[in-house]
């Protein structure tokens, strides 16, 4: 430890001359951290590789070959996957790699919109009822009690049917009425906890307006805990196409989806095999890739789960 | 405790009533008319329009259609002429619930079970593998399990029957596993996390200090605390099973209620389908109403709020 | 150094957390012991390592945290080499442990009743009556309110004094030889908080029980322990008897410690002081005195080494400070000089 022979240097020291000794741990921000803790999980990075891959041949594939995914070639109908079509042809003759990517176009776009929309919506829902409080959180919690308890599903089957089933925007339209319940009532959550922090207090003190500070400060800080919801929510979504066109009420042919797809090969599924199984491996590997990844993007948000 | 339950009882009501509101006029809302049939003269149409009562303005449509629904009456099918929907309900519903109970109570058991151990194995291999059968089970919805299992078990393999119902128990097997996989699926990813979250509690630490087995402390501290949460999660589970009866009666030909609303849909029998909706719909929020009062009941934090 | 008659002894402990940023050097080498019928304290700012010790002494440290030296013995035995059975009998049975925030530290949906038994049933062979009469007559002992009644309540059906009293129950039911008391005090209310000191003590004579009190709170320590050692970034910086500190301190932290406990008998103004600045990161812990960045004494030997402990007015009454050092007269001066002028 201590040399006894040489005398130790006693001059005071200022403390301007110590600081730097400080701070020696990096500095990391909410974001880098979240992205350190994401880039660990090996699955959840696969996973979004899978799904950027997916989009990319979701926008690029039907162009790949020359056929368009509605043309009904009669002499062509009913072929196994060979080199000139790669994922064969259906009864009407077309072209299936060009179907199956358009489809998942559908599926996708449906997705995410279905995803998004009825987030946005809850989150400005949620955010009003948080920060108000009083009588319109009162009526608008009441509100998203009573709406709760409506099997949405079930919902969705009749809007669809109100309002004509066939297009993306119907089955979107019907996501969004029914899906805004759950993302208002988290967010609201979340800002019961942030209005009490002290930069929300600081800007109600700066005489900030309350739309502004929704805005501005609060829905800003729920976004982590509502993207890993929106990436969970996303499958489900996936699901409810594919559930509905197995009922009829889903994309009306010729236009495929995914779903759709699955319904018309599970018909002739003894004699045609691949026919189910290619979309249905798409499926479940969007399924599966935004599952994963939402997974691992909430467990690198949960302070308590990061080593 | 009393005013926990009187509360959610009158959020039931409410639900129940804002449901057949809904309902009735989003059905008043459907194109496409049942009775139009070019074959039949126009005369007779309006008779039948009489009969059902749409002749009348939609407002008193709406008092009668209350009024019946306060005594139980659904109304009558058009396609099944002559059967109310209570009794097609009466019928068939049985067959679904049979089928959703058999499904779900192998599905919770299995479910928790397997939570438990990816919890307490977690990040080595048994959560590995568990996590990875519960993802496959959340990513393949019923509609692709269903007609793959039914291929390669019952026309390949022929263990299994095909399909139907009530003949034998092995019927019951493929549509049961099918049926109950989502739930198997989720039940082990969030009773992994509940159970995740409650290790990490400092009462967990106390019953550590007391001297106790990690055994003993799961059992006697974690479990019951973990399984709390989850109970919330009844009433989804039974929802997305009553859901999924829909596609998985459809591909085992199994004569249940979700069979014929999905029939109902396709033929627009709009009495039937609002019949069903509104059933179902009140199933649901009953069911949900037993969880919350059996929450209220287990956990003590709850009735105070 | 010191001979082993007593009942728990610590020697050199050191205890690391393996995080992802590398080693946390929670606990660097500390040394203390516990006598019988003794309560000591150990006293220093949150993050010192005061909880990790005694976590690491009852056996209850978790991974990431692991112990890289040093020894602990309890009634002569080795614990660090005890198998985890053996532990578990030593834990909660002859040392226990009460923690700082009793709510979160008492299981939510078991009735206090049963939670208090449940160690005395898990040590020794008693049927279920047996228990809940031996209880019925620990809360008596504790003089808690209608205990017939209480104990078939819920944690969250208590306040938070009562629910300190029941921590307290179920940490003595089975007369332990080591009390671990983690900031028994510093979740409550400022009257209660007197009530649980004066209960502890209290029990402490009836009982038997050895204390080992830790705590940021001087307040707290000045009416319970008869020892005290002061920890500072995993080290002891002084320790020595209560006397010792509150009268004779002589490290720049321990006053600093002393300053910022509020007094009714001085001028609020000028009195209640805070120690600035933070502790040092244990992840690359400084080579000199931890203490040196925030010390208003600091002279460069401070930075470059740390200083040897030395013995003051008696053997038990030591410190490490450079300021004491020969050679360091002028600097030592000075400050004492100044410490004068603010009293």
């Amino acid at each position: 430890m201590l040399n006894r022979n040489t005398c130790p240097d006693f001059t005071p020291i200022s403390p301007d001359e110590l600081t730097g000794e400080e701070m020696t741990r990096p500095e990391t921000t909410y974001f880098k951290d979240v992205w350190r803790n994401l880039k660990k999980r090996k699955t959840a990075l696969a996973s979004l590789f899978v799904l950027a891959l997916l989009v990319v041949m979701v926008l690029a594939g039907p162009m790949m070959n020359e056929y368009n995914y509605y043309s009904n070639d009669y002499a062509a109908a009913n072929q196994a996957p060979s080199a000139l079509h790669w994922f064969g042809t259906d009864t009407l003759g077309r072209d299936l790699w060009t179907r199956v990517w358009v489809g998942g176009r559908v599926s996708l776009l449906i997705a995410i919109l279905a995803t998004v929309i009825p987030y946005a919506i809850g989150m400005l829902i949620g955010g009003i009822s948080g920060y108000f409080g009083g009588k319109v959180d009162m009526f608008i919690m009441r509100l998203i009690d009573v709406l709760m308890g409506i099997p949405s599903l079930i919902y969705d089957i009749l809007l669809i049917m109100v309002l004509g089933s066939g297009s993306i925007a119907t089955l979107v339209i019907a996501f969004t009425i029914t899906g805004w319940l759950g993302s208002a009532r988290t967010t609201r959550g979340l800002v019961l906890q942030l209005k009490e922090r002290e930069f929300v207090m600081a800007s109600v003190t700066l005489g900030a307006s309350p739309i502004r500070i929704i805005l501005r400060h609060l829905l800003p800080n729920t976004l982590g805990i509502i993207v890993v919801g929106m990436t969970m929510t996303i499958p489900s979504v996936i699901f409810a196409e594919a559930f509905l066109s197995f009922i009829g009420l889903g994309i009306t042919p010729p236009n495929p989806s995914w779903g759709q797809l699955i319904k018309e090969a599970s018909e002739v599924f003894k004699q045609y095999p691949y026919r189910f199984i290619i979309p249905c491996i798409f499926v479940g590997l969007t399924m599966l890739c935004f599952n994963l990844l939402g997974d691992g993007l909430r467990d690198a948000l949960d302070p308590r789960l990061r080593s | 405790m009393l005013r926990y339950v009187l509360k959610r009882v009158v959020i039931a009501l409410l639900t129940v009533f804002v449901l057949a509101t809904v309902t009735f006029f989003l059905s008043k809302l459907l194109p496409g008319d049942p009775f139009m049939n070019e074959k039949i003269p126009v005369s007779v149409q309006e008779k039948q329009r009489a009969y059902y009562g749409l002749d009348k303005p939609v407002i008193q449509q709406y008092f009668i259609y209350m009024g019946n629904l306060l005594r139980g009456d659904l109304g009558t099918s058009i396609k099944f002429v002559g059967r109310s929907v209570r009794d097609i309900i009466g019928e068939f519903f049985p067959v679904s619930a049979k089928l959703g109970l058999i499904a779900l109570s192998f599905a919770e058991i299995i479910g928790l079970l397997f939570g438990i151990l990816c919890a307490q194995y977690r990040n080595r291999w048994p959560d590995y593998v568990l996590m990875v059968f519960a993802i496959l089970g959340i990513a393949l919805p019923s509609m692709v399990v269903g007609p793959l299992i039914r291929y390669l078990f019952g026309v390949q393999l022929r263990w299994l029957p095909v399909g139907g119902w009530g003949k034998t128990w092995q019927q019951a097997i493929m549509p049961a596993f099918v049926l109950g996989l989502g739930t198997i699926a989720g039940n082990t990813r969030s009773m992994r996390a509940c159970m995740l979250a409650v290790i990490t509690q400092d009462y967990v630490k106390t019953a550590r200090a007391k001297g106790m087995s990690p055994v003993r402390v799961v059992l006697k501290h974690e479990l019951k605390n973990s399984l709390v949460p989850m109970l919330a999660n009844l009433g989804p589970m039974i929802a997305g099973v009553l859901m999924g009866s829909f596609v998985v009666e459809q591909i085992f030909v199994i004569p249940g209620l979700g069979k014929h609303f999905v029939n109902a849909v396709s033929t627009l029998d709009y009495p039937l389908i609002m019949g069903l909706t509104i059933f179902y719909g009140a199933f649901l929020v009953v069911m949900n109403l037993l969880v919350d009062i059996l929450y209220g009941w287990v956990d003590p934090r709850i009735r105070v709020k | 150094m010191e001979t082993s008659s007593h009942l728990l002894e610590v020697n050199d402990l050191a205890v690391s957390f393996f995080t992802y940023a590398g080693e946390v050097q929670a606990v660097r080498g500390i040394s203390w012991y516990l006598n019988k019928n003794e309560t000591i304290a150990l006293v220093g700012e949150s993050g010192c390592g005061k909880s990790v010790t005694i976590q690491t002494v009852m056996g209850l440290l978790q991974s990431p945290g692991r112990v890289t030296g040093g020894s602990v013995r309890f009634e002569e035995r080795d614990m660090l080499g005890l198998s985890a059975k053996e532990l578990r009998q030593l834990q909660g049975n002859r040392m226990t442990m009460i923690f700082q925030d009793p709510l979160s530290y008492l299981n939510p949906t078991m009735r206090v009743g049963e939670q208090i038994a449940e160690s005395y049933r898990l040590h020794h062979k008693v049927s279920r009556s047996e228990a809940e009469a031996r209880v019925l007559d620990m809360m008596h002992l504790i003089s808690f309110p209608e205990p017939e009644r209480n104990m078939y309540a819920y944690p969250h059906q208590l306040s938070g004094g009562m629910r300190q009293r029941i921590m307290v129950a179920m940490a003595l039911i089975c007369n332990p030889q080591v009390l671990f008391a983690d900031e028994p005090t510093t979740a409550l209310d400022v009257t209660i908080q007197a009530q649980i000191i004066e209960l502890m003590n209290s029990l402490k004579e009836k009982l038997n029980t050895a204390i080992v009190l830790i705590t940021h709170d001087l307040g707290v320590v000045a009416n319970m322990a008869q020892r005290i050692y002061v920890m500072y970034a995993g080290k002891i910086v002084e320790r020595g008897s209560a006397k010792d500190i509150f009268y004779r301190p002589k490290h720049p932290y321990t006053w600093g410690l002393l300053a910022s406990v509020p007094r009714l008998d001085a001028d609020q103004s000028r009195d209640f002081r805070y120690i600035p600045g933070t502790p040092p990161d244990l992840l690359n812990p400084p080579k000199g005195c931890p203490f040196a960045a925030r010390c208003r004494y600091a002279c460069r030997a401070c930075v470059s080494s740390i200083p040897e402990e030395m013995a003051f007015d008696s053997e038990d009454h030591r410190a490490s400070c450079w300021l004491y050092h020969p050679g360091a007269e002028a600097l030592l001066a000075a400050a004492e000089r100044e410490r004068g002028m603010q009293r």
